[in-house]
């Protein structure tokens, strides 16, 4: 004799039941017959002697019967019946199968097979998508490959090889009559300097190679201003924000040239851009440095 | 004074070490140095040949390492002074300085090293896909998307390539496939599809596909920069386009991958616009710079960096358009053949 109601006592509320799950709100059911996952007295597979599920084999729905009379045979106690691919047919097999048994059980048993379809359907319609090919990485690999990168920055002087690569560019001429800047009388002009003192240019030359990016402090030269102050362009690029660039490029430039150092220290950033173009003005600046000097001392 | 030096130095120690240090005077005929025991050289201030490892107090320890490291500074400058003087004093005939090894000098040969006069890899660039750009025939137009659901960054760093490249739509992706994409851009006329990978909302990978079953190039990216994150950069990029430079592709591969990136820009560029983008390849990285640039006179220009700078990494090459199961790939790149000597290059 089959006694559910004895055995539900047991396994549902008072004993231990090995396929139940409790969470804070829920019961749920590990047993693979059961048919709506929770743990209660009409979804229980122990605790009914007639019982059906839904169970899906590689893509294939089986519907599953348990009756009272093969209770004492478990080994023949599930019924196995292979459903049909079509959903209407099967949902009739469902119900021709199932014909005089409880309600709940026929609804729940049809519920389970449209879930299983569903997802069935799913699984087809994903592997013909795009998937997502995760690559591992290796920590190490990737920490050497940042290094290496970071050396390579350094090594790179990408600034140097820019500014050369866009000299060479001029020279060679592939700007055409854009800049006019005179390239014969300029080489001259440098001629005649190599003749007066041949050191002096010499250190030009390798301080252009050597020394860019090299922040020297110095004072300015006449040479310079003027060609800076002849060429309109000039004047945007002060305004933007290029004045630390011009700073540190005029600054190297002028390094072979006797120092007025330490007085132009101070002076250069401080005034800005406009003092520059006008040399007198420079020159009186220097007095006025001095002279709130003086008259402290005076003072104390 | 031995004894008088040694007792300064070691008052709060026991006896023993005294013992091994006297010991070891005895015995330390040559000045060998391991790195265990140092022993030091007999300079002025110092008492002679007693290791600096045998002092048990660690603040004293530490104290006679400095002073250690300083004696040897200090000899080391003397040698170097006296050298130079040297130098100077032979003059011309000095010998000529030494050229510090770096690792562009000991580079392993790579005999697909281009020669700059050699025919065949010149009659080989006439013909290949991107003669066409190089003779002025087409003009390059660019589809920039990225990989599904990208975040904030990639989709700034999406706009800001599209401002740095003439030319350039950005489109979402949306889930869509690239097999499918590809015909449709052939349809419309896009020559290059650029598809930017993400990875934890950084972008990591770059797709470069030239479009009328032209190679396709995969690369790692790193370190990107946006605009706003540049320090004393200029204002945005205007609608001119700009320059290109590519530097150090010496190989072949290197020449299919520069030829590759310049057909990314039009071939005559607006020199008005004075904007100049630079692919950099240094040890197999790539750098990208987008700068704008000022001749100040002959000898001097000035570059202030604009738009956003990545690094590249070449990770594959592969005929045809993107197909990464049955593609025919020309060049992989195998870590453990490639990454094992230090010295050896591939671009």
């Amino acid at each position: 004799m089959q006694h559910d109601e004895v055995i539900w006592d047991i396994i549902g509320n008072k004993q231990f039941c090995s396929f139940k799950v409790k969470t804070k709100s829920q019961n749920f059911c590990r047993n693979e017959y059961n048919i709506t996952g929770l743990c209660n007295r009409s979804s229980c597979p122990l605790a009914n002697s007639q019982y059906a599920t839904i169970r899906e084999e590689k893509g294939q729905c089986f519907l599953y019967m348990k009756v009272i009379e093969r209770a004492a045979f478990p080994a023949r106690m599930w019924e196995k019946v292979k459903l049909s691919k079509n959903y209407e047919k099967a949902l009739e097999q469902i119900d021709e199968n199932l014909i005089y048994w409880p309600r709940f059980i026929r609804h729940k048993c049809k519920q389970r097979f449209t879930k299983i379809t569903q997802y069935l359907i799913r699984m087809r319609k994903l592997v013909l998508k795009r998937q997502r090919k995760l690559v591992p990485l290796s920590r190490k690999v990737e920490q050497r490959e940042k290094r290496k990168e970071e050396k390579a920055l350094i090594a790179a002087q990408l600034d140097n090889a820019i500014e050369k690569e866009l000299l060479e560019r001029l020279k060679q001429g592939t700007y055409g009559d854009i800049y006019n800047f005179p390239i014969h009388a300029f080489d001259k002009a440098l001629q005649q300097q190599d003749e007066d003192s041949e050191s002096e240019s010499e250190e030009e030359d390798e301080e252009e190679d050597e020394d860019v990016g090299k922040r020297e402090f110095v004072a300015e030269e006449e040479v310079d201003e003027s060609d800076l102050s002849d060429f309109e362009d000039m004047n945007k690029l002060r305004t933007s924000s290029d004045e630390e660039e011009e700073e540190e490029e005029s600054s190297e430039e002028e390094e072979e040239m006797e120092t007025k150092g330490s007085r132009s220290k101070g002076k250069s950033p401080a005034n800005g851009a406009m003092v520059r173009k006008k040399r007198a003005y420079v020159e009186i600046e220097y007095e006025q440095d001095t002279e709130p000097a003086s008259k402290s001392r005076s003072t104390s | 004074d031995h004894q008088g030096g040694h007792s300064s130095s070691t008052t709060s120690n026991p006896s023993l070490p005294k013992k091994t240090q006297q010991e070891e005077e005895d015995g330390a005929a040559q000045q060998t140095e391991q790195k265990p025991q140092r022993s030091e050289p007999a300079a002025a201030s110092f008492p002679p040949t007693f290791s600096v490892s045998e002092i048990k107090n660690k603040q004293r320890r530490h104290l006679m390492f400095m002073k250690l490291k300083q004696e040897k500074r200090k000899q080391k400058m003397q040698l170097r002074k006296k050298r130079k003087k040297e130098r100077e004093a032979l003059g011309d005939k000095a010998p000529p300085k030494e050229v510090p090894k770096t690792i562009e000098n000991q580079r392993v040969y790579d005999e697909t090293t281009v020669d700059p006069d050699d025919e065949e890899v010149a009659f080989d660039e006439g013909t290949d896909e991107f003669s066409a750009y190089f003779n002025g025939l087409t003009n390059p137009k660019v589809l920039i998307t990225t990989s599904d659901r990208p975040r904030g960054r990639t989709v700034k760093f999406c706009e800001q390539l599209a401002t740095v490249i003439p030319n350039a739509h950005v489109y979402y992706r949306r889930g869509l496939a690239l097999k499918r994409i590809i015909p449709q851009c052939v349809a419309r006329d896009f020559t290059y599809l650029m598809v930017i990978n993400e990875d934890r909302k950084v972008p990591n990978g770059l797709v470069l596909c030239h479009l009328p079953e032209g190679p396709t190039a995969h690369f790692k990216v790193s370190s990107v920069r946006l605009r706003k994150e540049m320090k004393r950069r200029g204002k945005d990029p205007t609608e001119h386009s700009p320059e290109v430079i590519l530097n150090n592709f010496s190989t072949r591969l290197g020449h299919s991958i520069g030829r590759l990136l310049a057909a990314l820009f039009p071939q005559n560029p607006h020199f008005v616009g004075r904007q100049v983008a630079t692919f950099h390849n240094q040890r197999d990285f790539i750098f990208f710079r987008f700068h704008r640039y000022i001749f100040k006179n002959e000898k001097k220009v000035g570059i202030q960096e604009l738009g956003p700078r990545f690094t590249l990494k070449l990770r594959s090459l592969q005929k045809g358009t993107f197909d990464s199961k049955f593609g025919e790939y020309e060049w992989v790149l195998k870590r453990h053949e490639m990454d094992s000597c230090r010295r050896k290059f591939q671009l």
